[in-house]
């Protein structure tokens, strides 16, 4: 029989381990049912993949299904314009301690993503795209260490999948209105200065580069992130929960106080993840923007 | 009983999809994404960066109007000091020369002062040297025939008759006249 406190081999394990735990969710439910097996009364709630599938709410099967992520994203996309709309509005020429801290954004936004990657001339036009792109990124991130919600908005592919694409369409249309279709292929595709047999190898690489492996990186890394992240919190707060209240009285109280601490920790390490995850999202948008504005090699 | 409410719940999760559905996109999720993407995309795009974007070239002009208009003040100020000095050295050089003018004008009008005055005591000393002289001549006139009769009675009385004769009488009493004319004469001659 399984001990119970068996899934913290898998907290052990780390953050690049956790795509692979939640891949097999045959692992979690023999976790969970020797988990059940052995305390009875269980209070352990494993964290699956279920958990980024809440049940339909609204509109079930349609296309316009409603459900707790959504909810959730819906009250994320409110607060995020709530706060913007209220900040333009009152926007001063002499800022408060508010507008200072919305302006810092901005001006984050437009320093050290725009004008750092594609200089201060041509990040002009991309300025609000990027700015969108982040704080959508980091508002949806946020929600998955806010108490109530705990479920991040990127963590389901929809949302990074649109704005990948917006990016991906978005680096194909400038590059093609700047150099014309040709042009941005033959750039692209064939590189200069390499020997022609290369191009062999080189030639799909490059063309799986521009279709497929920008996009589905930007919104897989996002998304491969948010979903660890909320793993390894639902695993220190349910182990929380089960070493302090289920198993009260009992020596396994003791490891509450590894779990809870490390609940803590990784809750701040989470809202570290999801500046920086919608930081790199959005600075390999403009370097992929960039590289198709870039004057033929 | 618990078991059996693990157990469904671990069948309820084996009919959950697998992991591989984090990352295939369901239609309702696109859809709704795109939706709030947009939506924020336009709230950004329209309002919340012209208005903030407003507000800061506000600001920035703000701050070189501010310069602008600093630099023009300082120079209005240096403009002002220059001119003030210009004025006070020009005052001061007027007044310079209305002094010395006025110094002048004194020296003019004390020497002037100073002739006039010398002038008129002159003036004085001569109508008084006149009526000094006149004075003179009319005592000696008066002394003339008063000394003469006094004399010439006292001279009478003491040399008696003797002297009646008129003719000697006067010579005497005429060479007596000159005598003490001439002895007048030597003391003014002395006086002076």
């Amino acid at each position: 029989m399984a001990r119970p406190f068996r899934p913290f081999a898998v907290t052990r394990a780390g953050p690049n381990d956790h795509l692979g735990v939640l891949l097999s969710t045959h692992a979690t439910s023999v976790i969970l049912a020797a988990t059940e097996g052995h305390e009875g009364e269980g209070g352990f709630h494993t964290p699956s993949i279920s958990d980024f599938f809440p049940s339909a709410i609204l509109f079930e099967g349609t296309i316009f299904q409603i459900d707790r992520l959504w909810i959730i994203r819906i009250i994320a996309t409110l607060v995020l314009l709530s706060i913007f709309v209220i900040a333009a509005r009152r926007a001063k020429v002499v800022p408060g301690r508010f507008q200072t801290a919305i302006e810092f954004l901005l001006s984050f936004v437009r320093v050290q993503i725009g004008e750092e990657i594609m200089g201060k001339e041509r990040s002009r036009r991309f300025v609000p795209m990027l700015t969108t792109i982040f704080l959508s990124i980091l508002a949806f991130n946020l929600t998955g260490v806010i108490p109530g919600l705990n479920l991040a908005g990127t963590s389901r592919i929809g949302l990074p999948l649109v704005l990948a694409l917006w990016v991906f369409v978005t680096y194909w249309a400038v590059g093609i209105r700047k150099h014309g279709l040709g042009g941005y292929l033959r750039s692209n595709l064939f590189p200069p200065g390499v020997p022609w047999p290369i191009y062999a190898i080189l030639t799909p690489i490059e063309l799986l580069q521009l279709l497929i492996i920008r996009p589905g990186s930007l919104m897989v890394r996002l998304v491969a992130n948010m979903v660890a992240g909320h793993i390894i919190l639902v695993l220190c707060f349910a182990a929380t929960q089960f070493f302090v209240v289920d198993s009260a009285g009992t020596g396994l109280m003791f490891f509450g106080l590894l779990t809870l601490p490390a609940g803590i920790f990784m809750t701040l390490f989470e809202v570290l993840v999801a500046f920086l995850q919608a930081y790199i999202f959005a600075l390999l948008a403009a370097a992929y923007i960039n590289m198709s504005l870039e004057e033929e090699h | 009983m618990a078991a059996h409410s693990g157990a469904v719940v671990v069948a309820a999760q084996t009919d959950e999809p697998s992991g591989i559905s984090l990352f295939l996109p369901a239609g309702y999720d696109l859809f709704w994404s795109s939706v709030v993407i947009v939506i924020i995309a336009v709230v950004f795009y329209k309002m919340v960066l012209p208005r903030m974007n407003a507000v800061l070239d506000e600001r920035a002009s703000l701050i070189e109007g501010g310069i602008a208009k600093a630099e023009a003040a300082q120079q209005q100020a240096d403009e002002a000091l220059a001119k003030q000095q210009e004025l006070l050295a020009q005052a001061r050089s007027e007044a310079a020369q209305v002094r010395e003018e006025a110094r002048a004008e004194g020296t003019a009008i004390i020497k002037d002062l100073k002739a006039k005055a010398s002038e008129e005591a002159e003036r004085i000393t001569e109508t008084a040297r006149r009526q000094i002289e006149a004075d003179r001549q009319a005592a000696s006139v008066s002394l003339r025939t008063e000394v003469g009769a006094l004399a010439t009675d006292l001279a009478s009385k003491i040399v008696g008759e003797s002297l009646e004769d008129s003719a000697r009488q006067s010579r005497v009493v005429d060479r007596f006249l000159d005598e003490l004319e001439a002895s007048q004469a030597l003391a003014s001659n002395k006086e002076a």
